[in-house]
């Protein structure tokens, strides 16, 4: 499948059929989530192990005695997903080099955690096993906040929004902190990947996963899960939403390749940041100023990506060589120098 | 129907309580929750898959004698997502006759 | 060829893990862990040992990455102690009701506060109801004999089951003892590979580690409980086995001189030598003392222990842990559970030593018999006492 984008419409029935996240979850109505995890898995099909740690996916897909997976998955605790992927990791290569495990090929290794899991209790773990090279994915389904256990804020909620944890109130706005950048995080760590995308533009987001699963060595991908529960919006507004979280460039679609920053998104006419706000009750209580000032954030950050992009291209990662500065140098004070 | 299930003795219980059947939540009925079903008209409906695409409950299926998508009754929550994303209009949700 | 040599304890441990031929080493370095750690990265680095060995940024990683690794089938190793087995406490219980069979040496340490990097067993006490298979050993020999045993009990298909096998720190961890050390050709057949009998493979998908409900809990705790108790017999096997073929005998309960003693002590771990050589010095100016060593602590042998003390007048346990506002050390609480109700139970008498390294000396368990004797003829219970406590 290429990425051309006169195919969005149509090439919908070309996805996989088989369903490895199977339906039956115990999700809400219109849960991002799940869409995001049903799309991912389209892409990785059955030679795939999960990783997950204790979330919304985790807590609707698997209580005993019922599992929505298809492939083989395991969960041990909240700030685990990259840890126990870790050890899958190197279980099976111990393993297939001493001709112990029952397939000798290549698996693909997920771990799959929500923003809490991935950004807060669970940084830790990503942290090492993305610096110690592991080959697996790490998947962030990112609803930002702690939905299941009932809307608390995460570090990856975004300024102004209410959570039951940063109320809005006479004396607060809200979740007082900007997002914290995750996916820049993964990509400090030097890896091979980085990705963001939106279960709104699936075929970009299929594009990357299968990108990433061909790619050996670390992969992190953020994506942008919208939760109707938790943003206060209508059951059937999740991909909507989704969509106008990209447009507006409040979550933008762009991917880190060997430090080789890309947008693989740019919207011609980005939508004001006051449709996506105003569109969801978790911020209807921000003011003009701070639409206002949200607008500004946004396209500082926005700019800051493409500056990224511009700073990192191939073209412009060169050097100058040492060597003939200190020729140059030598021969113009007249005393030889290097040869 | 979601059977009451005599629950398991501890003596049941597989090891370490690993679930051992795949896809096992296929048995579990979600069409009990919703309030609203999507309606396809099929005349309009242009076949894209969109619907199946975005569906959360996997509860869109193509019917390969008209090649037109319509619902799986037995897990639709009834969110509505398809309704609002088909691009040709061919689907509206419906209160749903109990 | 089984040989003979001088080696520091922790190298002991390490060589026996390298024979076992481990797939998985998941550790993080904490005193006084470390060298059997980095004797371990060493062997793997030479290509002694062909393992992954994760070199992870926690201990909390350390473990869950062993559940990873083990939950795919391979044979999984780690060590630690004190504040990293706390760090690591919310996975031990997971791993133990998952049923992965991990072997884990503790090199027994205090926690803190304050810190403290010497010897007691605060660290696995804060720990005892994780479920895991608790195995106490008393020197190096038996340090190094015990991961043979623990790797062929956890692994097998009756138990699956995670073993930690604790050992003092720096009293033993850091000592130099005579030790026979076996090599892959002695071992033969007493430790067969690992074959799991449910794994992560992509021919045949489970889930592993679901979320639970009030409708099912109580029977997963009890499922669990029922093959821990049953692990018992079947470490029995292995150390009856590991006897036959090494000469070496272990037992839940080891029995020095208790036949006909009047009072017992009862010790864990490598204070053990030192009580007995304190019994043998009683017994020499006709006290009838007497010495009981737990060595496997969970699951608690309840019927050894009472056959082991069914004859003595007064017991003395001796806890190298202290459980902070209760009615005693955790061994003592146990054993005074153990006896309670039963007709002839002899008087229990609790002594707290050796927390945070302190040393404790022959004539200090001479001292504790007296002082057993002594609560004793008061005939009514008396709270616990801390040896050797400078007011």
């Amino acid at each position: 499948m290429t990425m051309n984008p006169n195919l969005d419409v149509y090439a919908a029935r070309m996805l996989p059929e088989e369903e490895y996240f199977a339906p039956g979850h115990r999700a809400c109505l219109g849960c991002g989530p799940v869409i995001t995890l049903k799309l991912v898995m389209k892409a990785l099909g059955p030679r795939t192990i999960v990783s997950e740690a204790t979330g919304c996916m985790e807590i609707v897909s698997s209580t005993y005695p019922q599992t929505a997976w298809g492939v083989p998955w395991i969960h041990v605790a909240f700030e685990t997903a990259a840890s126990v992927a870790a050890g899958v990791e190197a279980g099976i290569k111990a393993l297939q080099r001493k001709g112990r495990y029952p397939d000798s090929g290549r698996i693909t290794i997920i771990a799959i955690a929500g923003d809490g899991g991935t950004a807060d209790i669970g940084i830790q773990a990503l942290s090492g096993a993305l610096e110690r090279g592991h080959d697996f994915i790490y998947l962030c389904y990112d609803n930002e906040a702690y939905m299941n256990t009932g809307v608390q804020r995460s570090s990856q909620t975004p300024y102004g929004s209410w959570t039951t944890t940063s109320p809005f109130g006479a004396k607060s706005i809200g979740q007082k902190t900007r997002k914290k950048n995750m996916p820049s995080i993964a990509a400090a760590h030097n890896i091979p990947y980085v990705a963001t995308a939106c279960p709104s533009y699936p075929f970009d987001l299929f594009e990357k996963v299968r990108k990433a699963k061909a790619i050996i060595g670390p992969k992190y991908l953020h994506i942008y899960s919208p939760c109707p529960t938790g943003w206060r919006i209508e059951p059937n507004q999740t991909i909507q939403i989704g969509r106008l979280a990209v447009e507006s460039n409040i979550f933008p679609l762009y991917e880190v390749e060997n430090g080789v920053w890309r947008l693989t998104h740019k919207p011609q006419n980005p939508r004001p940041v006051s449709e996506y706000l105003r569109a969801q009750r978790r911020f209807s209580h921000l003011s003009e100023d701070d639409l206002a000032a949200i607008q500004r954030m946004t396209d500082d950050d926005y700019q800051k990506l493409l500056n990224m992009e511009k700073a990192t291209q191939p073209s412009a990662v060169k050097t100058a060589s040492p060597k003939k500065a200190t020729a140059k140098i030598a021969r113009s004070s007249g005393k030889g120098g290097r040869k | 129907m979601n059977e009451q299930k005599k629950e398991p003795g501890w003596q049941d219980l597989p090891i370490g309580c690993v679930m051992m059947e795949a896809r096992s939540t296929r048995h579990y009925h979600t069409g009990d929750w919703r309030s609203q079903i999507p309606v396809t008209d099929a005349e309009i409906c242009c076949s894209c898959g969109l619907c199946w695409v975005y569906c959360p409950d996997c509860s869109r299926y193509r019917d390969l004698r008209t090649g037109k998508y319509d619902v799986n009754n037995f897990f639709c929550k009834g969110c509505g997502i398809c309704a609002r994303e088909c691009p040709t209009g061919a689907i509206k949700m419906a209160e749903e006759e109990t | 060829m089984a040989r003979r040599v001088g080696i520091e304890v922790s190298l002991a441990v390490s060589e026996a893990v390298r024979v076992c031929d481990v797939d998985v080493i998941s550790a993080y370095p904490i005193t006084p862990q470390t060298h059997i750690v980095e004797k371990l990265s060493e062997m793997v680095a030479e290509g002694e040992l062909d393992a992954e060995f994760i070199m992870v940024e926690s201990e909390q990683t350390a473990m869950a990455a062993c559940c990873g690794a083990s939950a795919t089938g391979a044979r999984c190793f780690t060590s630690t102690a004190s504040q990293g087995l706390q760090l690591m406490s919310e996975i031990v219980f997971i791993t133990s009701a998952m049923r992965l069979p991990i072997v884990m040496a503790v090199a027994n340490r205090a926690l803190s506060g304050p810190l403290n990097i010497w010897g007691d067993h605060s660290d696995v006490m804060a720990n005892r109801d994780c479920g895991w298979i608790q195995i106490f050993v008393e020197n190096g020999q038996e340090a190094h004999d015990n991961i043979f045993v623990a790797f062929r009990a956890a692994e097998d298909p009756r138990v699956i089951l995670p073993v930690m096998v604790n050992l003092d720190g720096f009293s033993l961890t850091h000592v130099i003892e005579p030790i026979i050390l076996l090599d892959k050709e002695d071992l033969g057949d007493y430790l067969p590979p690992y074959k799991p009998v449910v794994r992560l493979d992509p021919a045949n998908p489970v889930s592993m580690g679901p979320a639970s409900t009030p409708g099912m809990y109580t029977e997963a705790k009890k499922a669990l409980e029922d093959k821990l108790r049953g692990s018992k017999k079947v470490l029995e096997e292995a150390w009856s086995d590991f006897g036959k073929r090494f000469g070496r005998h272990y037992r839940a309960i080891e029995t020095y001189k208790t036949d006909d003693a009047d009072t017992i002590l009862i010790t864990m771990g490598g204070l053990s030598g030192s009580a007995q050589a304190a019994v043998d010095q009683m017994r020499a100016k006709g006290e009838k003392a007497g010495l009981v060593k737990i060595r496997l602590f969970r699951p608690f042998p309840l019927d050894d222990f009472l056959e082991a003390v069914r004859n003595a007048r007064i017991l003395a346990v001796c806890d190298r842990a202290i459980s902070t506002g209760g009615m005693g050390g955790p061994v003592y609480v146990e054993i005074k559970a153990a006896l309670y109700g039963r007709p002839d139970a002899p008087y229990v008498a609790g002594f707290i030593y050796g927390l945070g390294g302190r040393d404790v000396r022959v004539n200090d368990f001479e001292k504790i018999v007296q002082k057993a004797r002594v609560q004793a003829n008061t005939e009514i219970p008396q709270p616990y006492e801390i040896i050797g406590l400078k007011e």
